[in-house]
């Protein structure tokens, strides 16, 4: 019990973090789900990885509620009646908010806020509608405090977004992230720009492409948590992950690797998997006691299951031994990971997976973007900091190579240099390029910002000072945040632009 | 076959034009600014060979009376530019457009454009008109960064297929610029900034501002008496004299301060600037 005394005490966490911390303390501390032999052992060697989801699940990870119904219908268990005016909005989603519950205790999904937002808009100048937003984009800041929370925007242009892309450059928030989804043929160019722009000084938005995620679910989608493409009114049940280069260190050969280790890793954790949604589905309770079930913000046919794979890179670069060939700079060892990923797409196609309706029983694919704890494991399928590809276009071209298999989220990193604020028209076409050869997603950030996305989600450099100095933050992504940035050097990730 | 000794393409350009561009530059100019910041592209090499023995990766190497240098082996450490004694650089390739093109086509889709700058690029018209030719074959715009002393009047197909040229124009009275740039006359710059303006070619101007060296107020209103109405739809850059990269009597001068750089941004909304802007 020394650990729990030891968040009791700690004078690190906030009190709403001791909490949480010792929430899941209590959880681990049953045993609820089967977990076979095999399993555990690739535990044992860090091939899987649970991602601290907890050993009993009453929630489903990630929750999309269908927030337009809220705007339709109200809430009977929150007695909220559908909202008649700006003010009536955000205060109905500032309490909605605080019951959508999530892997991390926060909202991760904060719905397509300004399509939630625009309705409501006429009339109110823009001054008055920016008081509004600036008090709810910072109650949703200092309140949600985990930055694993996304909002979304776009692709239509609207003035609820244009509004809010002025205020977070002005705020300068880690709380939520932005993403535009964005279509060249749908999103007027001056408008991503304007998306660029904002980018280059607070970090947000991110870049999602609309076109090919569109076709990701027969219902819309949204960007969750750390780019989670997922169905609204839905969600995922899970995220478990394949971690590619703890298997690769007990693989006897490439062969053995890809045609026997690979698919009996990938089958454990498959079972693995279905057992966390069986519990949750037909133990924990939660679809059967939740409002937003019973209120139709959510339905149990609306769940799938991730399949996270991370340190594609490593993996290769194990297997490639000696011969000094790596991943992104030569063929040989792009064309193995590309056998990789066809090995775990293909298991991914055939295994059946519970409860997972809306992905025709399927698990569906992930670029996971790591823990706090990775040291040496590269995000996904990225190229490993300082090993980045000199040309940006060869970058983008090899991300577009390896997105493609990856259907629930998978992106890139980009610093870049101040002047580039005197041009977004030119990041703006470096994107079109990238989301035509099939790139799925792109962030930018300024080199000097002091907002920095770390795996996905966004951290203050001075914020990860203070908690190197030993003091209380306000953010736990700021804890996580300043783990990772150092491991995994981060700071040296190669800024882009001329 | 047509060949111009190229510095340098670069596949990204966050700065040579509107969106992203790939960026040609040419070797070899006809002014020899006090400010250039990339003076190594004002001559051509005459083979002293004084850069080779310093070379550290063996890239370069002399025979026959000529330098010769391997891209494949150099790592770009610029200590041959460093102790070049002529404002020039063993590293140019002479290629024909054709070849050029071949580079530049491996950054489609990334890029809607490129743009041709130097040295100055306008001292091969005939050759950059082959390459524009090339290159809005494949749907890519042109634009000329030029300091405005070929005639271009001269050149009406030229134009035709460029969206524009980025015009320096670096002093306003005849003897600053001699001063400046070295060069006898801005006659034919001012000439061009009319001729560009009628006919609308000016994608943007650029002055370089250092008090004491540049006239940025006379060249400011000089502008805008020449091009005339057209002062409201013009970009006008005004940029603030930075001494990185300068060799000679200005490299240790300081830059203007904002209060000066306000100033001008000031005085060019005055004359009706709407798109001035600084660029720090």
């Amino acid at each position: 019990m020394s650990q729990v005394l030891d968040m009791v005490t700690s004078q690190k966490l906030t009190y709403e973090q001791k909490v949480m911390s010792l929430a899941h303390a209590a959880e681990d501390t049953l045993s609820v789900l089967n977990i076979p032999e095999k399993t555990r052992y690739y535990f044992e060697i860090n091939a899987i990885d649970d991602l601290y989801e907890g050993s009993a699940p009453y929630r489903p990870r990630y929750i999309m509620p269908d927030y337009e119904h809220l705007l339709t219908n109200g809430s009977e268990f929150l007695r909220i009646e559908p909202p008649e005016d700006i003010d009536e909005l955000l205060n109905s989603l500032m309490i909605f908010y605080k019951h959508v519950p999530s892997i991390t205790g926060f909202p991760v999904y904060l719905g397509n806020i300004d399509k939630l937002i625009e309705p409501f808009l006429d009339g109110v100048s823009d001054k008055k509608a920016k008081k509004k937003l600036r008090l709810f984009l910072n109650y949703l800041d200092r309140t949600i405090t985990d930055s694993f929370c996304h909002a979304n925007i776009g692709p239509e242009a609207t003035r609820a977004g244009k509004l809010i892309l002025e205020l977070e450059k002005e705020l300068q928030n880690a709380v939520p992230n932005f993403t535009l989804k964005y279509d060249p043929a749908i999103t007027p160019d001056d408008y991503a720009e304007l998306a660029v722009h904002a980018s280059l000084y607070c970090a947000n938005p991110a870049f999602c492409n609309h076109h090919i995620h569109q076709k990701t679910y027969p219902t819309d989608y949204g960007i969750s948590s750390c780019y989670n493409i997922l169905p609204i009114g839905g969600g995922a049940h899970t995220l478990s992950r394949i971690t590619l280069p703890g298997l690769a260190n007990v693989a006897t050969s490439t062969e053995q690797f890809l045609y026997e280790l690979l698919p009996d890793c990938l089958e454990a954790l498959g079972g693995y998997m279905n057992e966390r949604i069986r519990f949750l589905v037909e133990q924990s309770g939660f679809f059967e006691s939740s409002f937003l079930v019973k209120e139709g913000f959510i339905d149990a046919n609306n769940f799938i299951g991730m399949l996270g794979i991370t340190g594609l890179a490593e993996c290769t670069n194990i297997l490639m031994g000696e011969n000094e060939k790596r991943y992104g700079h030569d063929s040989e060892a792009d064309d193995l990971a590309e056998q990789i990923m066809k090995v775990i797409s293909n298991f991914a196609a055939q295994f059946p997976a519970k409860y997972s309706n809306i992905s025709g029983g399927q698990l569906m694919l992930h670029a996971q973007v790591g823990m706090d704890y990775d040291i040496g494991i590269t995000s996904g399928v990225r190229i490993p900091v300082s090993d980045e590809l000199e040309n940006i276009y060869d970058h983008l071209r090899h991300s577009a190579r390896f997105h493609r298999e990856i259907t629930t989220g998978c992106g890139d990193i980009f610093p870049i240099e101040t002047t580039g604020r005197n041009n977004p028209s030119a990041i703006l076409d470096i994107v079109k390029g990238a989301f035509s050869l099939g790139s799925k997603y792109m962030s930018f950030y300024e080199e000097n910002s002091d907002l920095v996305r770390i795996t996905g989600y966004l951290v203050k450099r001075s914020e990860m000072e203070k908690y190197r100095d030993e003091q209380v933050v306000l953010q736990n992504t700021t804890q996580l945040g300043t783990s990772n940035y150092d491991h995994n050097h981060l700071k040296d990730r190669k800024v882009r632009g001329v | 076959m047509t060949t111009a000794p190229i510095n340098k393409v670069m596949p990204l350009s966050l700065v040579d034009g509107p969106g992203n561009r790939s960026t040609i530059f040419f070797q070899g100019c006809n002014l020899a600014c006090a400010y250039c910041h990339n003076p190594e592209t004002q001559n051509q090499c005459h083979h002293c060979g004084i850069c080779v023995s310093g070379c550290p990766s063996g890239a370069l190497t002399k025979a026959d009376g000529r330098v010769n240098w391997d891209p494949e082996v150099c790592v770009q450490c610029d200590q041959c530019i460093h102790v070049c004694s002529s404002n020039a650089s063993p590293k140019v390739r002479h290629l024909t457009p054709e070849e050029i093109f071949e580079e530049i086509q491996k950054n489609l889709p990334f890029i809607r454009g490129i743009t041709v700058s130097g040295g100055e690029s306008t001292l091969y018209p005939h050759f950059i008109k082959e390459l524009f030719t090339i290159a809005r074959a494949h749907g890519l715009t042109c634009l000329i960064d030029s300091n405005g002393t070929t005639d271009l009047t001269s050149y009406p197909a030229l134009l035709a297929l460029c969206e524009g040229v980025m015009l320096d124009v670096k002093a306003w009275d005849q003897q600053t610029y001699q001063k400046i740039t070295g060069g006898l006359t801005n006659a034919v710059v001012k000439k061009n900034l009319h001729h560009l303006a009628c006919c609308n070619k000016l994608e943007e101007i650029r002055i370089v501002c250092l008090p004491g060296e540049v006239d940025a107020e006379a060249v400011i209103s000089g502008i805008a008496e020449t091009i005339g109405e057209n002062v409201t739809d013009v970009k006008l850059k005004l940029i603030t004299f930075r001494s990185n990269g300068v060799n000679g009597r200005l490299q240790n001068t300081p830059s203007p301060d904002d209060t000066y750089m306000q100033q001008l941004l000031q005085q060019a909304y005055e004359l009706g600037f709407e798109k001035a802007v600084i660029v720090s």
